[in-house]
């Protein structure tokens, strides 16, 4: 099976959530990594680096500068003449593509698989994880989205694919970028990092967020996330939010402050692998995942932890 | 201008989904069953549309089983103006790409300057309807919504993406998918509860727009996830220190 892996870069470098692309498709046959952007040789230099990718395409045009799904959902289809299965990692942008692709092929997507069983078999989760199901696809052509927490990250170096020119297929004329609020932080992202810790509602405002939680992060080398409360209540930016319709996360470390353990919430983190959990109810439901729990009031507890860490 | 919102009948978002023991599926017998949240805020975010005259009528369209009928007298209750049902027979699941064929055709009868979907339903979590729509009918999509605002022939659109936000901006007609920051949808009142029930809500069948519901995706079975046991309380904050020790994170 011949395989196209949508990459996720910055133009000059590629983004960890395609490498996991990259084995999952490998698990499928030949991978090609198609790198569209505006200036991206940097990133398709990167992307004939990882491991298991046998080409590269780069498709350089200003009409793919912001990956806008209506200018290169087109590209995709067009080369997916040569190609039996489309993958993309199911970050935001391959959420937004893949099932735009999918359509214009007449296929049904897989989203977020988390496991090959066979060469159109594949697991996905349904109802916020709670379900688990097993799917066979009849299409002619597979189009999958694939979590990035249930596949090893291929090696970023080793490799050396050559890299092919893919022509363009313009601006479609129907969508444009104004802008975008990107956060710059300096902690590990939440797809990469080891340690997690995430805030709940409990956390009061945005002000005691980043008087407790930020510190005992930065103890820990941990990025940060935050239940949906706690980001509709403004204590920080949505792309904190861990759960079903948020990040899905799976580090060495999860330690959950102040979070009830709603499904919504379990469905983006119960894949971690230990939990802590800090939450004054010794019912809630976050204890019924916790591999550690602590009992008790998180304002006496976490300064305590932060400082003793 | 008209605004398109289809709305799907799912599973209450409160309760936890029970796979059936012979792995066939998700137990639904009983279970409350509720609007996609996602597709509430998508009504409201319609109705406020309407509100400041951006727009003119609000169809509400759903597929799925004769039930499906109370999600659309929700959606009338909430301030939609009309709904259409193309209802199938119970227990029978149409797939997204179905799903975005039917609403294609709905598309093509009632010609609205905005279709408004939900990101993903809760129950399939598959998040592709709106994409696939916008493909299907070669126009733009804005998804995972957390602003819209209309201006002349375009609306503009803020999305929630992995570092942040971002905006796009998209020529009319257009394909909007809501995220769960864009409102907080509006309860029906107890008259507009009333009014609901004597709104027009025409029933269609898949047949009636010449779309095949046969599901591409053979589901093979259906389990639990691995649980996850309980683990160990620890009594206080030295004994947690000392645990992160041992697996060397601290
Ligand atoms: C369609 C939909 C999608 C959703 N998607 C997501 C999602 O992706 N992610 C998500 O997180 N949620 C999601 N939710 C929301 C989810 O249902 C819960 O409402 C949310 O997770 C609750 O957040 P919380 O645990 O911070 O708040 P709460 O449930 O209010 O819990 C707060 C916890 O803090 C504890 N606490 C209070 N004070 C203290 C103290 N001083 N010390 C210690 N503990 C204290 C309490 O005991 C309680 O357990 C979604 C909901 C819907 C309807
Ligand atoms: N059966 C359906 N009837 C009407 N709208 C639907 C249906 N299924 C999905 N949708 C719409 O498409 C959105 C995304 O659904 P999905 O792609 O299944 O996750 C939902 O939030 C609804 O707005």
């Amino acid at each position: 099976m011949k395989t196209l892996v949508w990459v996720e870069h910055d133009n000059a470098s590629v983004k960890d959530a395609t490498l996991a692309a990259v084995t999952a498709a490998g698990q499928l046959g030949e991978v090609t990594a198609l790198v569209a952007g505006a200036g991206c040789d940097g990133a398709a230099a990167a992307a004939a680096q990882i491991a298991g990718v046998a080409g590269v395409l780069k498709a350089d045009d200003a009409a793919y500068a912001n990956a806008l799904a209506e200018n290169v959902a087109p590209l995709i289809v067009a080369l997916m003449a040569d190609y039996d299965a489309f993958v993309a990692p199911a970050t935001s942008h391959g959420k937004n593509i893949a099932p735009r692709v999918a359509a214009l092929l007449d296929v049904m997507q897989v989203s977020e698989v988390l496991s090959i069983e066979g060469p159109r078999t594949f697991t996905r989760p349904t109802y916020a994880g709670n379900a688990i199901a097993t799917v066979e696809s009849t299409d002619a052509k597979l189009v999958l989205t694939v979590r990035g927490t249930a596949f090893a990250k291929a090696a970023a170096s080793g490799g050396s694919a050559p890299v092919t020119a893919a022509a363009a297929t313009g601006d479609a004329g129907l969508s444009s970028f104004v802008g975008a609020e990107i956060a710059k932080s300096e902690r590990p992202e939440l797809g990469s990092a080891k340690v997690i810790v995430s805030g709940g509602r409990a956390l009061k405002d945005a002000q005691t967020f980043q008087d407790l939680i930020f510190p005992l992060a930065d103890k820990l080398g941990a990025g940060v996330g935050a239940s949906r409360a706690a980001v509709d209540a403004g204590y920080v930016p949505n792309d904190y939010q861990v759960g079903q319709t948020g990040k899905i996360v799976a580090p060495e470390v999860y330690v959950a402050v102040g979070i009830s353990g709603a499904i919504q919430h379990l469905a983006g983190m119960k894949d971690s692998k230990t939990i802590v959990a800090i939450n004054k109810d010794e019912d809630a439901p976050i204890f019924q995942v916790a591999d550690i729990g602590l009992v008790g009031d998180l304002f006496a507890i976490v300064p305590e932890l932060t400082e003793k860490l | 201008m008209k605004i398109l919102v289809p709305v799907k009948r799912v599973i209450d978002y409160n309760v936890k989904p029970r796979v059936k023991a012979d792995g066939s599926g998700v137990d639904l017998a009983n279970v409350k069953m509720s609007m996609n949240p996602f597709d509430e805020i998508a009504v409201e975010e319609a109705i406020r549309l309407k509100e400041k005259g951006a727009a003119s009528e609000i169809v509400a369209v759903s597929v799925g089983p004769a039930k499906a009928q109370e999600t659309l007298r929700t959606a009338l209750a909430m301030g939609a103006d009309r709904a259409v049902l193309v209802q199938v027979e119970d227990g029978t699941e149409v797939e997204p790409l179905a799903v975005a064929k039917i609403l294609k055709a709905v598309a093509a009868e009632e010609a609205p300057g905005l279709v408004i979907c939900g990101k993903q339903a809760i129950d399939d979590d598959s998040n592709q309807v709106g994409q696939m729509l916008a493909a299907l009918l070669g126009r733009p999509q804005g998804t995972f919504a957390s602003a819209v605002s209309v201006e002349g022939d375009a609306v503009v659109v803020t999305r929630e993406v992995d570092g942040g936000l971002e905006t796009v901006r998209l020529a009319l007609p257009a394909i909007v998918t809501t995220d769960l920051r864009l409102n907080e949808p509006r309860y029906a009142s107890l008259p507009n509860i009333m009014k609901a029930k004597s709104k027009p809500l025409a029933v269609k069948s898949p047949a009636d727009y010449g779309v095949d519901v046969a599901p591409r995706l053979k589901t093979l079975k259906v389990s639990e996830p691995p649980v996850r046991s309980a683990g160990i309380k620890v009594p206080d904050v030295d004994t947690l220190v000392a645990k992160l020790k041992e697996m060397g994170v601290a």
